[in-house]
């Protein structure tokens, strides 16, 4: 019955949930998609972005991934569509799409 | 070899759980379930247990402690009675939902109020919906055996789910009877280790317990919960056969007495059955077909077998020992007739409010309800569908 957390999403049945939902392991947040959420998504235009990194520290759940001092495309597994790093970014380098999951 | 002895209800409670020896008992006292902690704490410094006693301040806090504890991987016991009861409720509900098969020792008493100490089942059935298993005593050696058959069943893979251990509040858990014991190391060989898969405490493993979960989950994770509470009547039926091999006494979900041809019945829970058998022997010397079903375990309810153990009875009286606040039926009666009639069994029906706060429950007064039922057999009028037994009105 260990969690094997990846396989918990929405779609999940009720004969393959863990004991009690229980979680074991640590860390393991990153291993479960809770980007399943999303009613809204962002996309990354990389050619209008000028990597001013205003985006990323804005996102609460740490779905851009920022490697070498340099922003990556959405981790869209983890992204809630929140829509908050639209509002951040100065020069539309994010566009967010309504009801695209 | 058994040993003979004449224990309160109590005492063999406390001794079986002296056998059992958990891991952890966290307890607050509350009459009439004061002894069994009393008792406990006096094996405790005794040495005749390992268990570590956690004397806490709130019955809230116990149930706690216990949900604490029985995570951490260590076999949980506690006990209580009413209020005490009441007060747990909120985590009750947890400890069942992070399925965790914590044993708790009921001794049933009324809720206020009135405030009242004695007996009546308003506590159990005020927790009969928390996930919790609830097994049932007619008498001191039946609260012995269920108790030393507790922790089987919850444990069971198939359950993992916590259990409630009732008797009768001064009935049974004050009166002195004689009793059969088993032997300790009997006891300890069939109960055997707790050893759960995944614990907090245990090595190179994290586990998180009652994580929160969105909508998108509750509806499965209830539904899974059930299945638990459901696998929980196979293996009460496994744990009975097996405990049937050591001591000799045989357990089902309920006890038949006398039912099998039947006419008039009665459904009851606890002492009152006792009281009801004598009323049912004296019926039946005056050629009166006149039976009793006794429920043992009362969740999961076992609703298809007690319907075909009363597919032959015409005239019924379910008996409660609380009043539900429903308007028209208790708890128990609301069950049987659902029983019933999902197996399109249609008897006439009387279900009586009985034994409030302690109030007598005699031979008289239950033969009377064999006595309503005769009537209504006689005039064919049902009459009231729910009444009250030796009110004064």
């Amino acid at each position: 019955m260990a969690s094997d957390i990846s396989k918990l999403g929405l779609d999940v049945k009720w004969q393959d949930l863990t004991l009690g939902c229980t979680i074991v392991g640590s860390s393991t947040a990153e291993e479960f998609n809770t980007g399943e959420w999303r009613i809204d998504t962002p996309k990354f235009l990389k050619d209008k972005c000028k990597q001013c990194l205003l985006c990323a520290p804005a996102c609460p759940d740490s779905a851009i991934p920022v490697v070498n001092g340099r922003r990556l495309d959405f981790d869209l597994d983890h992204c809630k569509g929140c829509g908050i790093c639209e509002k951040a970014c100065p020069f539309d380098a994010i566009l967010m799409f309504k009801g695209v999951k | 070899m058994a040993i003979k002895e004449r224990l309160s209800g109590n005492e063999a409670v406390a001794t079986a759980m002296r056998q059992i020896n958990p891991d952890v008992m966290p307890a607050y006292p509350i009459t009439p379930s004061t002894e069994i902690p009393q008792y406990f704490t006096s094996y405790v410094s005794n040495g005749q247990v390992d268990t570590v006693f956690i004397p806490v301040e709130s019955e809230h806090s116990a149930m706690s402690a216990c949900i604490g504890s029985e995570a951490a991987g260590a076999r949980t016991i506690t006990a209580t009675s009413s209020c005490g009861l009441a007060l747990m409720w909120e985590v009750l509900n947890v400890a069942a939902s992070d399925r965790l098969p914590i044993c708790l020792s009921l001794v049933c008493r009324a809720l206020s109020g009135p405030i009242n100490i004695n007996c009546d089942h308003s506590d159990a059935m005020g927790a009969r919906n928390t996930g919790w298993i609830q097994i049932f005593a007619e008498n001191n050696q039946e609260a012995y055996d269920n108790m030393v058959q507790a922790y089987r069943i919850a444990e069971h893979k198939d359950v993992m789910l916590p259990i409630m251990v009732c008797q009768d509040g001064f009935i049974t858990s004050h009166a002195v009877e004689n009793i059969e014991l088993l032997e300790d190391d009997v006891v300890k060989n069939f109960v055997g280790e707790y050893e759960p898969d995944h614990y907090l405490l245990k090595d190179d493993e994290s586990i998180a317990y009652g994580p929160y979960a969105v909508t998108n989950y509750v509806m499965e994770a209830r539904r899974a919960q059930l299945e638990g509470l459901r696998n929980a009547k196979k293996v009460t039926l496994e744990v009975a056969k097996e405990f049937e091999a050591i001591s000799g006494r045989s357990y089902g979900f309920f006890e038949e007495y006398r039912l099998e041809d039947a006419d008039l019945a009665m459904v009851i829970i606890g002492s009152a059955a006792g009281t009801a058998k004598d009323a049912v022997d004296a019926l039946r010397d005056h050629g009166i077909k006149a039976g009793i079903l006794k429920i043992r375990l009362f969740r999961p309810f076992p609703s298809e077998e007690i319907a075909e153990a009363l597919k032959n009875v015409k005239y019924l009286a379910i008996m409660d020992r609380c009043e539900d606040f429903n308007g028209s039926c208790g708890p128990l009666g609301a069950e049987v007739r659902t029983a019933l009639y999902n197996k399109n069994l249609h008897p006439a029906v009387i279900n009586y409010c009985y034994g409030l706060g302690g109030r007598d429950v005699t031979v008289e007064s239950l033969t009377s309800v064999f006595r309503d039922l005769q009537k209504i057999q006689e005039t064919g009028n049902n009459g009231e569908f729910y009444r009250y037994l030796s009110v004064r009105e």
